[in-house]
């Protein structure tokens, strides 16, 4: 009887995430549609969900009006850079908080947070007027900087939640047997937080890829990313919606994969440490 | 060995100029819609013609404003060529912000570019921004439901009658509405269609001392009648609605009219996009006979911002895009009826040309707006759907919220004007107009 429950169960509780997950997935799963779709399909009222005339002249439109892989090679130099450079600076901040704390650390980290409740359009000119004067405006390089401060703090707290969950202990025997403060970090502490590392680094490759209002704002021909290749086939005055969609899932066609891949890090990643 | 270096030195050297001689390169933030895009598959065409080369930045129209305002306000220098519209030329011209077009060649005709166009580019009769194409709004309307409901459109018809064509048309079970208006929230949307209304209903946003004017009986009368009418014969959810959706709407054939910019002409009569592209009439948009028309007056136009180091560049360029030839050039491979519209009057002398079916309605409305006396009692301000003032975006956005609200049926229309009446005094006062 209790197995019967216990299946019983199992299968409301798989039901269940599969809606949640089919919710979820379900606006990109229309927009993966709508972008082999006419634009005339696209805007159907009844909309047409899959019984219709797939075409691929959207893909080639785009490919045709864009080019596509300069925009690509931003995005990746500029999440990965982001991502790498705040790694760099995130882990020892990270370490010296979780085992050697003062006691301001925890009014630094919600300081650090409290940054992000900022509208970044609050500091968008001073920002702007930054990047004229250092010769950064639509540069890699700028935008690398800027998306790593921005996703600082989170990099930071993630790391500093995970170091928390290692035994000081350990890096204190490290000590005892000689060493150095780099080695102690290098040898002992990142190997053993490689789940949360993994799980940060991917979560930062993500958020840098989808950020929208830096990228837009301090890019023009030179250094635009995805999000600013998805804008140029938005307009209020004329019908794009097929032609967006093809673009939306080129550039979120990357990210999905990768997402599809490492799925298994990113969950082990956020859910380290949940359970003793 | 020596000579072969001193050749292989040489070949540099060369390289080197040839590579600085076409190296000019000019930098385009432009809107996303269907003229633009057409102009950049003809770029190729500019590039062999004087060695300069172009790159694209495309942008949807709200980004593009930001971005540009930021870049030009703090002289960034990204662009060597903005498009912009009629709202930011005259303000942007009078702080100094653009060079002025004062000096195009002779060949390029500056005076065949339509009056209301050029006037609404200019500041102190200075042009700051050459036309691409312009638009006014007119009426599209369905002449198979028209003729069915038994009444004939006139060439410029009143509101009294087109709420009663609206009546007329409205079929719910058929799913046909009689209407189709912009209600959606944004001074550029909703925002826009209902300032360009209050014209003909004796409206206007300031006094001669910039006081607001919402607490009249001419914006009072505007709103309840857009609203009454909406009720009666649009669509549901018209609260949210812009031109997209009207668009949409109209090409599937649930509108009966749909007053909107002239440039939704070429989309819904095309056969490969709308279900009712061989029953659609034009007209004027409607008055009340007080002397203005509901219709807008816009254009995109090319401007360039002071300061880049590729003026001349950027110049051969806008002669380039909005001459007479570049017209000629798309008309050649792709049809008069995909010409850019609205911006030069020898496209309207144009025998070929005034054959398409809404060219002749297109020219009668934008010539029939005009921005610099675009209300029944004076105004301060420049402009037909907005009035040229930095401000006017800002305060304008809240205000069309404040009436979408009534569309939507969360406030009463007393209640939006009083609220419009207080927030753009205190708009005001605080930039210093009152």
């Amino acid at each position: 009887m209790a197995r019967a429950v216990t299946t019983r169960r199992k299968a409301i509780n798989t039901a269940l995430a599969w809606a949640i997950g089919l919710l979820i997935f379900f606006p990109i799963l229309w927009t993966i549609l709508t972008s082999f779709k006419t634009e005339g399909q696209a805007i159907a009222d009844p909309p047409i969900f899959l019984f219709f005339d797939w075409t691929l002249e959207n893909y080639a439109i785009v490919q045709e009006r864009s080019d596509y892989m300069r925009y690509l090679v931003n995005s990746i130099i500029i999440a990965l850079g982001s991502t790498a450079l705040g790694i760099v600076i995130a882990v020892p901040a990270a370490w010296s908080m979780a085992f050697v704390p003062s006691k301001r650390t925890k009014d630094i980290l919600m300081w650090m947070l409290s940054t992000k409740m900022l509208p970044a359009v609050g500091v968008l000119y001073p920002i702007y007027l930054l990047f004229i004067k250092m010769g950064l405006l639509d540069s890699r390089m700028g935008l690398v900087v800027v998306l790593m401060l921005i996703n600082l703090p989170i990099i930071v707290w993630m790391l500093y939640t995970y170091f928390k969950e290692i035994p000081g202990e350990i890096l204190e025997a490290a000590r005892m047997d000689g060493a150095t403060l780099k080695e102690e970090i290098i040898y002992i502490l990142t190997p053993m937080a490689v789940p949360g590392i993994a799980s940060t680094l991917l979560l930062n490759v993500i958020l840098a890829w989808n950020e929208a209002f830096w990228t837009l704002n301090l890019t023009a021909a030179k250094a635009a990313p995805l999000t600013a290749f998805i804008a140029s086939y938005s307009s209020p005055e004329g019908l794009f919606y097929a032609k967006l969609s093809a673009a939306s899932t080129m550039a979120i066609a990357p990210i999905l994969i990768l997402g599809w891949f490492s799925q298994k890090q990113l969950v082990r990643g956020l859910t380290f440490g949940a359970v003793k | 060995m020596k000579n072969s270096i001193r050749v292989l030195m040489g070949a540099c050297a060369l390289g080197a100029l040839a590579t600085a001689s076409s190296a000019e390169t000019i930098t385009i933030a432009t809107v996303n819609n269907g003229d633009m895009i057409r102009m950049q598959g003809y770029t190729d065409q500019f590039t062999a013609k004087t060695g300069i080369d172009v790159e694209w930045v495309t942008l949807e129209e709200n980004v593009l404003r930001q971005r540009v305002t930021t870049d030009i306000s703090t002289k960034g220098g990204a662009f060597d060529i903005m498009t912009i519209g009629m709202y930011e030329t005259p303000i942007w011209g009078a702080n100094g912000w653009l060079v002025p077009l004062d000096d195009l060649s002779a060949e390029y005709d500056v005076d065949d570019i339509l009056p209301a166009m050029a006037g609404g580019l200019s500041h102190d009769g200075t042009l700051y921004a050459a036309p691409f194409y312009g638009e006014s709004s007119m009426i599209m309307y369905r002449t198979d439901l028209m003729e069915k409901a038994g009444l004939e459109m006139p060439a410029a018809p009143t509101w009294e009658f087109v709420r009663e064509a609206a009546a007329a048309m409205t079929d719910r079970d058929a799913d046909i509405n009689g209407i189709c208006l912009r209600g959606k929230a944004g001074w550029g949307e909703g925002g826009a269609f209902i300032t360009a209304m209050s014209n003909s209903f004796g409206a206007r946003w300031f006094d001669m001392d910039w006081n607001a004017q919402f607490d009249t009986d001419a914006w009072a009368n505007t709103l309840n009648f857009f609203v009454g009418m909406m009720n009666e014969s649009g669509p549901a959810g018209y609260a949210t609605n812009g031109f997209n959706e009207n668009l949409s709407l109209f090409q599937q054939g649930k509108c009966g009219m749909w007053i909107d910019a002239t440039v939704a002409a070429s989309f819904v009569t095309n056969p490969a996009e709308s279900t009712v592209a061989d029953s659609v009439g034009f007209a004027l948009a409607p008055d009340t006979g007080l002397g203005k028309r509901s219709n807008w007056l816009w254009a995109w136009a090319l401007a360039i911002p002071a300061g880049t180091q590729q003026e001349a560049a950027a110049k051969q360029f806008i002669e380039w895009a909005t001459s007479k030839d570049y017209i000629e050039l798309v008309a050649e491979n792709e049809g008069w009826a995909n010409v850019p519209p609205g911006a030069r009057t020898s496209l309207y002398e144009n025998p070929n040309y005034i054959e398409v079916p809404f060219a002749q309605m297109t020219l009668d409305s934008i010539l029939s707006a005009d921005p610099n006396n675009s209300t029944v009692e004076p105004s301060p301000y420049v402009g037909v759907q907005f009035a040229a003032i930095p401000e006017f975006a800002g305060i304008a956005t809240e205000v069309s919220q404040e009436f979408s609200a009534v569309y939507a049926g969360q406030q009463t229309v007393e209640e939006a004007l009083a609220k419009a009446q207080a927030l753009t005094n205190d708009a005001m006062e605080a930039a210093g107009y009152r």
